[in-house]
This record gives structure tokens, sequence and C-alpha cells, in this order.
């Protein structure tokens, strides 16, 4: 019987088998390969350019010139070379964009799991008050609070933390409503699980495609959002180098030096371009029903 | 379908009571004395609380929200710490301007939007359909404001053909900024056109019509569009809060004259009313948007009809 036991072959998972999907999808292995390597910039950014002297200090002999073997990006109207900028521009963006993300989803997951877990009165409140956070577009909401609050990075990261918890906790919702009446979810309140217990070891685990899918695909939201409100001068202040930023004071000088205003936009395109071609494989591998 | 229209009037009122207490909690949150930033640094302390006791920002902050709702019903928005003038009146001057570049920007994307995802998917797997999905995923990741800003660079400054900014040349002033608030909307509803399109063309009732003998392109007109449309539908309403917080981006951008515009350059005057006021006028409108959406659903998809016969 035992023997007979061993030569059952065993099943993968469908995460696994997801991943093997994901592997082969050259899109999401493409978008996965440049993310890794804008991370790797960020990270090294330090080792290769000097936050005081490369990065921030203006050098008026240096200012404006165009892409060459000392500044292979060119130089800003104060010198700064841009290589460097948009280097440590990406430490910003993705250092933000992580900090949002992993607040905005675990507040946004713990409210979503219990307005679909225990429904009734306790969705009802919280999803009407996520609907009136939703009825104001995420942008304006971002803007009408760093508005009130006043620019700055903390205040920039307050902002887009409250702006996406709606999505994230309807997300949630929408993925634990879809498993919170399954056989295994009857099981173990059956033998007496704490409700806890059951959301975030049956529930939320099973749930958990769509939510990956959309982290992926709001994570880009995030870092375009910290470009745009950075761009309108409400996110990160000078000198500190972003790319919204960067723009905003090289579309002064569009007409002469428009490589200026080049590469702090292609470096937006390009990370928000691989989060996309990411995202949309994860979908693709997590709900084959969509290829 | 009248009681749907009625039903989804009603349920807007709460959204607007919601979202205008909300951002005025949120405004109220800003640093500064409203009646010292009216009355300027020279106002003498007797004065400052006068106008303190008529503004009501004496009393607690429920009052203070329930007497702006009141005035809000009588269109009256306040007054600009800046200018000195009622907020609603520069905040309606600018509004059609917003709307313009917004109701523009909407309808090119449809326009290129739909026919672009509807030959993709026909044409699955063709030139077409690879050429148009790559200019779809470029869309949905180019930074509005880059596209604003290389639009510029092209076809204002080095070809001429049309005005850096401003709003005094009629079309040739809307289509560069209309054309880089679409591109961004154009791809994700290209996007959606083309899955949802996919989705429906592989449905029996599809191959029963084809089995029928009916032409290709009846089957895709006729029968295949109409259903592949609701999603369409979805993402067109949830754009267009893309298209609200992308008009203030194109906005400031185009130097465009819209409320967008003015909120950016009232936020960095500190002017709190006419920031309050702008947002409020967004949001609104956007609830309203969304409702004529949902309106649109019950008339593309019979099964919500049905739910309120």
């Amino acid at each position: 019987m035992a023997k007979k036991n061993t030569d059952i072959k065993k099943s993968k998972g469908l995460f696994a088998e997801a991943m093997v999907r994901l592997r082969r999808n050259k899109g999401a292995m493409i978008g996965l390969g440049i993310f890794l390597v804008i991370v790797l910039i960020a990270l090294l950014s330090p080792v290769f350019f000097d936050y005081e002297t490369d990065v921030i200090k203006q050098d008026y002999s240096q200012v404006k010139l165009a892409p060459c073997s000392d500044h292979v990006f060119g130089t800003d109207e104060f010198g700064r070379d841009i290589l460097a900028r948009v280097c440590w521009g990406s430490r910003a963006s993705l250092a933000i964009a992580a900090i949002v993300t992993v607040i905005a989803l675990t507040i946004g997951a713990v409210l979503g799991s219990l307005a679909g877990y225990y429904g009734g009165k306790v969705d009802m409140v919280i999803m009407r008050i996520m609907d009136i956070f939703m009825a104001i577009p995420g942008m304006l909401l971002a803007i009408c609070i760093v508005a009130a609050l006043g620019p700055g990075t903390e205040k920039l990261c307050i902002a887009l933390t409250i702006s996406s918890i709606p999505s994230f906790s309807r997300i949630v919702r929408g993925a634990v409503l879809t498993v919170r009446n399954s056989e295994y979810v009857r099981a173990a309140t059956a033998i007496g699980s704490k409700d806890m217990h059951i959301i975030f070891s049956h529930v939320l685990p099973n749930g958990l495609a769509p939510i990956i899918v959309q982290t992926t695909l709001r994570f880009a939201t995030i870092i375009l959002s910290i470009a745009g409100l950075s761009f309108i001068g409400l996110g990160i202040q000078a000198p500190q180098p972003e790319w919204g930023s960067m723009l905003a004071n090289a579309r002064s000088f569009i007409r002469d030096y428009s490589y200026m205003c080049a590469f702090p936009g292609l470096a937006i395109m390009i990370t928000i371009l691989s989060l996309n071609l990411l995202g949309d494989g994860l979908r693709d591998a997590l709900d084959p029903r969509l290829k | 379908m009248i009681k749907f229209i009625i039903k989804r009037l009603l349920a807007l009122i709460p959204v607007i009571i919601g979202v205008t207490f909300m951002v005025y909690f949120i405004m109220s949150l800003a640093p500064g004395d409203p009646a010292l930033l009216l009355l300027g640094d020279d106002a003498t302390p007797e004065q400052i609380a006068a106008l303190r006791e008529e503004m009501g920002l004496d009393q607690p902050f429920i009052i203070q929200y329930g007497r702006y709702m009141v005035n809000l019903f009588k269109g009256d928005l306040g007054t600009s710490y800046k200018t000195k003038n009622a907020v609603s009146a520069e905040v309606f001057s600018r509004f059609p301007n917003t709307l313009i570049l917004a109701g523009f920007s909407t309808l090119i994307s449809i326009i290129l939007a739909l026919p672009l995802g509807v030959f993709a998917a026909v044409k699955q797997n063709s030139l077409f359909d690879t050429i148009s999905m790559v200019i779809a995923l470029l869309g949905v990741s180019i930074p509005i404001f880059w596209f604003g800003l290389l639009l510029i660079l092209l076809f204002a400054l080095k070809l001429g053909w049309f005005p850096v900014s401003g709003f005094n040349d009629g079309i040739k002033s809307l289509l560069l900024p209309g054309l880089a608030l679409a591109f961004q909307h154009m791809a994700a509803i290209a996007r959606t056109t083309r899955s949802s399109m996919l989705e429906t063309i592989r449905q029996d009732y599809i191959r029963t019509v084809r089995a029928k003998g009916l032409p290709e392109n009846k089957v895709i007109t006729r029968h295949a569009l109409k259903n592949a449309l609701i999603p369409t539908i979805t993402v067109i309403g949830l754009q267009i809060g893309g298209m609200m917080g992308g008009s203030v981006l194109t906005e400031s951008v185009f130097a465009w004259p819209g409320i967008g515009r003015l909120m950016i350059n009232s936020i960095q005057g500190r002017d709190t009313p006419m920031v309050l006021g702008c947002i409020l006028m967004f949001s609104i409108t956007f609830s309203i948007i969304n409702l004529i959406v949902d309106i649109v659903y019950g008339f593309v998809d019979p099964r919500i009809k049905a739910q309120y016969k």
C-alpha cells in the first residue's frame, strides 16, 4: 500500500506551475530582467557616484554640457552630471514606491480581508469609506493631501499611501470573497480555527494571484505618481535628485538642450515598461484563462 | 431604466457629501490662519478676530463644514486668499477649458483605441497585432508630462506646426495637449478592447453565427463588438479618473488655462479655498461621469437593465 502511494506523481502546485508559465513568457522575463538591472543601479549608485560631489554639488564650469565621454548623459544647468542624478533618482523612486506599496498593501490587506471575510456591516462600513476615497481620482487625492501637508518626501509617502490603500483593499476583498466559501475554509471553521488564522493561513494565500498582479502594476503607478507630483513641484524637493523634478527643471531648456529632458524621461518610461511587462506576464501566468 | 437612473442619481448624493467632507477635512489640515492670510500681515488682532468670527472659524469643524456645504449649494465656494475674488467665479470660468481638453482627449482615445483593439484581436498574432500592442504598451508606460514635452519639442519647436503652449489658436492649440493626454488612455482602452474581443470571438454563439454563413465583418460588428464593449466601457470609466489627474499635468506642461493649472498655482500660492474649490470641482465631475458610465452600462448590458425592471 505504502509503495503504491509513492508511485503517484506529486503535483507541483498551482504556484509552481504558474512560475513555470512565467519563465516561458519572454516579455515577462525581459521586464523582470530590466527591472532587476534598475534595482541594481539603484543599489550600486553610491559606489559609482558620490552624493555630495557628483550628484548635488554645483559646478558652473561644467554647465549644460552635451553628452560626452566625461559626462555620458551631459550636465544640467548647475553643471551636475545627469547620469549620476538619473542613477541616484532611481533610489528615490524605488525606495518611496517600495515603502508606499508595503504600507498600503498591508493596511489594504487587513481592511480588505476584514471586509471580505466578515461581510455584512463590517464590509459595508469599510467599503463605503473606501468608495469615498475612490470617488476622488488617485492623483488628485495625493495632490490634495500634499497641498494640505506641504511638499517633502515623508509627506509624499503619506499622500501616496493614503491614495493607494483603497485600491489594495478592493483587490484583497475581491480575492477573499472568491475563496471565503470554499470547502477548505469551511473545514477550517468547523475544526475551530480562529478567524485570523483562517484569513492569514488559508484565505489570503489562496487569493494571492490577483493581489500579486495588481501589486506589480500598482508599483508602476506609484512610480509614475511620484514623478508626476515632483514634476509639478509637490514631490521630492531640490537638490535631491528625482526623475520628475529633473524633467521639470529641464523643460526650460528643452529648445536648445533637449538631452536634459531625454534621460530622466527615458528612465521613468523604461522602469514603468519593465513593470508592465512583468505585470502582464504575471497575469497570464497566474490566470491562464486570460491568455 | 428610469428606476435605474433615479437609483444611481440618489446614490450620488452620499458620495458627494462624503467626498466634500473628506476634501474639506484634508484641506482644513493646511497650516496658516485663513483670516490672517486674507487680511495680510498688517492686520490688527481685533480685525483678525472679527474676520474669524465672520468666517465662522471660531466654530467647531463640523459647523464650519455645514456652513461650507450650505454655501456650496448656493454656488459659493468662498473667497480666494490671493485675488480676493470669489473662488466660484474663477473655477467656473476655467472649468470649460478643462472639460474641452478632457472631452477632446477622451474622444481621440476612444476613436483610435476601438479600431486598434478590434483589428488587433481579429488579426491576432499578425504584424498589425504586434505593432499595435507594442504601441499600446509604450503608451501605458510613457509619463504624460514627458510625452507632452516630446510633442512640444518635435511639433512645436522643431517643426513649428503647433503653438508651444496656450489657448489662443483654436484647434491648433488643443491638438498637442489633447494628444498628450489621450495617448496613455488610448493605449489602455486598446489593450482591454483587444483582450475582451479575443475572449468574445471564441464564444460558442460567435461560432454559431459564423456557421450560419454570416460575413466576418457582420460577425464582428453586429455580434462580437457589443458584448466585447462591456469591459471597454469599464476601462473608459476608470480612465476618466486618470484623465482628471492627467489633465493637471498636461495643463501644467502646455500652460493650458484650466482648473488643473489653477489648482497647482493656488497650491504654490497657499490659496487653500481655491485649491479646495478646484479639487471639489474635479471630484464632483468625476462622480457625475461615473454615473453616466453606469447608465451607459445599463444600455449596453441588458442584464443590468433587467435588474431594475
